[in-house]
């Protein structure tokens, strides 16, 4: 690992790569809960426009590239709300016109070989430059501030727009900010994955984390680790394989989705073997059923005639016989008379 | 042309407790109103029914107060500022009918009910203490407390409506608008929703429900409106109601519905305002 460090070249690649692998599964988060999932992968067709513009007129081709993504997403996002018929057509039109816009362009300039238009289309660290580095890192400490910020937000009109419409929260507004910052976020990335893997770096991490999380913040959290473990492994390990870094990133994000989804999947199946469901009631348990809550770890149990309910998925599991609370009778349970309790008192009240 | 009852709330002029008012309101989607000729004001304090058969427009009504949809005549004023200059829409606590909440990604009722708080903390606020206690404060209204940090998907339908209802009431909002509450939700549910219902009468929440059905609510209702076809057809207190539909249930009448609303809901609003449709003869 010192002897991957010390490499110039690998520095810079790593520290890209911890900035891609941070940015891009927060941004994607929001992607997966709109339902837009591949739509990364649309504005990495019009960012290639972009980069074909510079290289022809000898502007940076990753502020072309920026300026051509933004306009796509801003323009997609205005299609999507205004345009009543069909969006769907409308954003196959935009991207694939940037796609074949950008191969005819990128055939007129003065270094318009193949190998030139591959290294944006899948990736190439070993040309980053360090001016290169310095941008990458700016915009993605932008991305990263922005995002966080509008997080709540960002989730409010995500889940439920119209809701945020109703309620007057700035809907529109908030969904060109998503699609900036996602096309924002290709242009940061297209160095390392490249323009035709980058939506899965922002998709994939997403993905396994939805397995794990229980909450949204954790499957922030869980889905910038995944990100991270990726971006950099697939960085280091594409060194000592010799093999492209953007493929071996995705294929490395792939992996662990596969694992994650096999493990707990695995957990699940042993979690429903062992625990045990309770006689089902139509009741529902709740602060004023008239049955005593009692604190039991993480949750709140029931004590239901003696036994402990706690309620998981669509049922109550058994958790148990209460000691202080042995019968039903004894509480004067306004939902349960005491005549209806049933079998002898387990409790072992002095 | 329009068949008004004789209960009629009669339209003032902006009063200090109004929530709502509605002068010749008509709604639609740009090709032509699906709702016409509304005349409605609502007080603070009201508990409202806005009931008719789906289709009717009392969706189309509700959204319109919400601003989801165009309106194409007429005047709506809210809590006495014309809705075009109206801002505050958080005001207006809306709880939307969902079957089920976004499954999309994963997120708690927490999470969910947080979300209403952010109309009331400006573009870049964060959520503090006094709005995290609003929060938990809104799932020990609808009974959740205990479920709050529970991901939402794994709840029942009935419990996700609730949770919908605390995210309304988190924007501490001066009435609640919501939509078919008790639609499809089972019985244990329903009554437990009911009982949410009940703790907010006690609060005083001005509320306005439309629905399909009357059912568990009727007796939390001071006023019913009946839309149907597009148009108000009647609005009175729920004695007025029963009396009209009394009358209705002497008259055999065909009806021509949907065929959800025959036979077996007597509580739906539909018969004496029929009468005046043209196509009553038909085979």
């Amino acid at each position: 690992m010192m002897d991957l460090l010390s490499v110039d070249f690998m520095q810079r690649a790593l520290v890209a790569a911890l900035l891609v692998g941070t940015v891009a599964p927060m941004v994607g988060i929001f992607l997966v809960q709109r339902r837009l999932s591949l739509i990364g992968d649309g504005m990495g067709h019009v960012a290639l426009a972009g980069v074909a513009i510079g290289l022809v007129t000898g502007a940076a081709p990753v502020l072309t590239a920026l300026v051509a993504a933004v306009i796509a997403a801003v323009v997609i996002e205005l299609l999507r709300t205004k345009g009543r018929t069909n969006g769907d057509v409308a954003l196959a039109v935009i991207f694939y016109g940037g796609i074949a816009g950008g191969v005819v362009i990128i055939s007129k300039s003065p270094s318009g070989t193949p190998a030139n238009l591959m290294k944006y289309l899948f990736g190439s660290i070993l040309t980053t430059q360090r001016t290169d580095l310095y941008v990458f890192a700016g915009l993605a400490l932008l991305v990263a501030v922005t995002t966080w910020a509008l997080r709540p937000r960002l989730f409010a009109v995500a889940n439920d727009e119209e809701y945020a419409r109703a309620v007057g929260l700035p809907v529109l507004p908030l969904n060109i900010v998503l699609a900036v910052l996602t096309a924002t976020t290709v242009v940061v990335a297209m160095r390392v994955v490249g323009l035709l893997l980058i939506s899965a770096l922002m998709i994939v991490p997403n993905a396994a984390s939805q397995l794990v999380a229980r909450s949204f913040s954790g499957a922030l959290r869980w889905a910038i680790a995944f990100g991270l473990v990726s971006s950099v492994g697939g960085v280091a390990l594409s060194y000592p394989l010799n093999t492209p870094s953007g493929g071996t990133i995705v294929l490395l994000a792939v992996a662990l989705f596969i694992v994650t989804a096999v493990v707990t999947g695995v957990l699940a199946r042993i979690g429903r073997r062992r625990h045990e469901v309770a006689e089902t009631h139509a009741h529902e348990h709740g602060v004023e059923c008239g049955h005593p809550a009692v604190n039991h770890g993480d949750h709140v149990d029931y004590v239901h005639d003696g036994h402990l309910h706690a309620a998981h998925e669509g049922h109550y599991d058994e958790h148990g016989v209460h000691p202080d609370h042995p019968t039903s009778a004894e509480q004067a349970d306004p939902v349960q008379p005491a005549g209806t309790a049933t079998g002898p008192t387990k409790g072992s009240r002095p | 042309m329009l068949v008004r009852s004789a209960a009629l709330v009669p339209v003032e002029p902006a009063a200090p407790d109004e929530v709502l008012t509605l002068r010749g309101a008509g709604f639609g989607y740009g090709d032509g109103p699906v709702l016409s000729d509304v005349d409605l004001s609502i007080r603070r304090g009201e508990i409202v029914a806005i009931v008719g058969p789906n289709g009717s427009g009392k969706s189309t009504l509700m959204k319109g107060v919400l601003g989801l949809n165009e309106r194409v005549a007429g005047s709506v004023t809210l809590f006495g500022i014309d809705s075009g200059e109206f801002n505050d829409r958080a005001r207006l606590g809306y709880v939307p009918q969902r079957h089920t909440l976004s499954a999309s990604v994963r997120a708690t009722a927490e999470e969910i009910v947080a979300t209403g708080r952010l109309p009331r903390i400006g573009w870049l606020g964060r959520l503090r203490a006094t709005d995290r206690q609003l929060v938990a404060r809104s799932l020990d209204v609808v009974g959740l407390a205990d479920r709050a940090a529970t991901e939402v998907s794994t709840l029942s339908g009935g419990q996700q409506r609730r949770v919908l209802i605390a995210r309304a009431l988190a924007g501490q909002p001066d009435v609640l608008i919501m939509d078919e509450p008790t639609a499809g939700v089972d019985a244990a549910s329903q009554h437990v929703l009911a009982d949410v219902l009940d703790r907010l009468v006690e609060r005083d929440v001005t509320m306005v429900i439309v629905t399909h059905e009357l059912g568990a609510l009727e007796r939390l209702l001071t006023r019913i409106v009946v839309v149907d076809a597009g148009r108000i057809r009647f609005d009175g207190t729920p004695q007025e109601y029963a009396r009209a539909r009394a009358r209705v249930h002497h008259d055999h009448d065909s009806h021509h519905h949907d065929l959800e609303l025959d036979g077996h809901h007597p509580s739906l609003a539909h018969g004496p305002f029929d009468v005046a449709h043209p196509d009553r003869s038909r085979p």
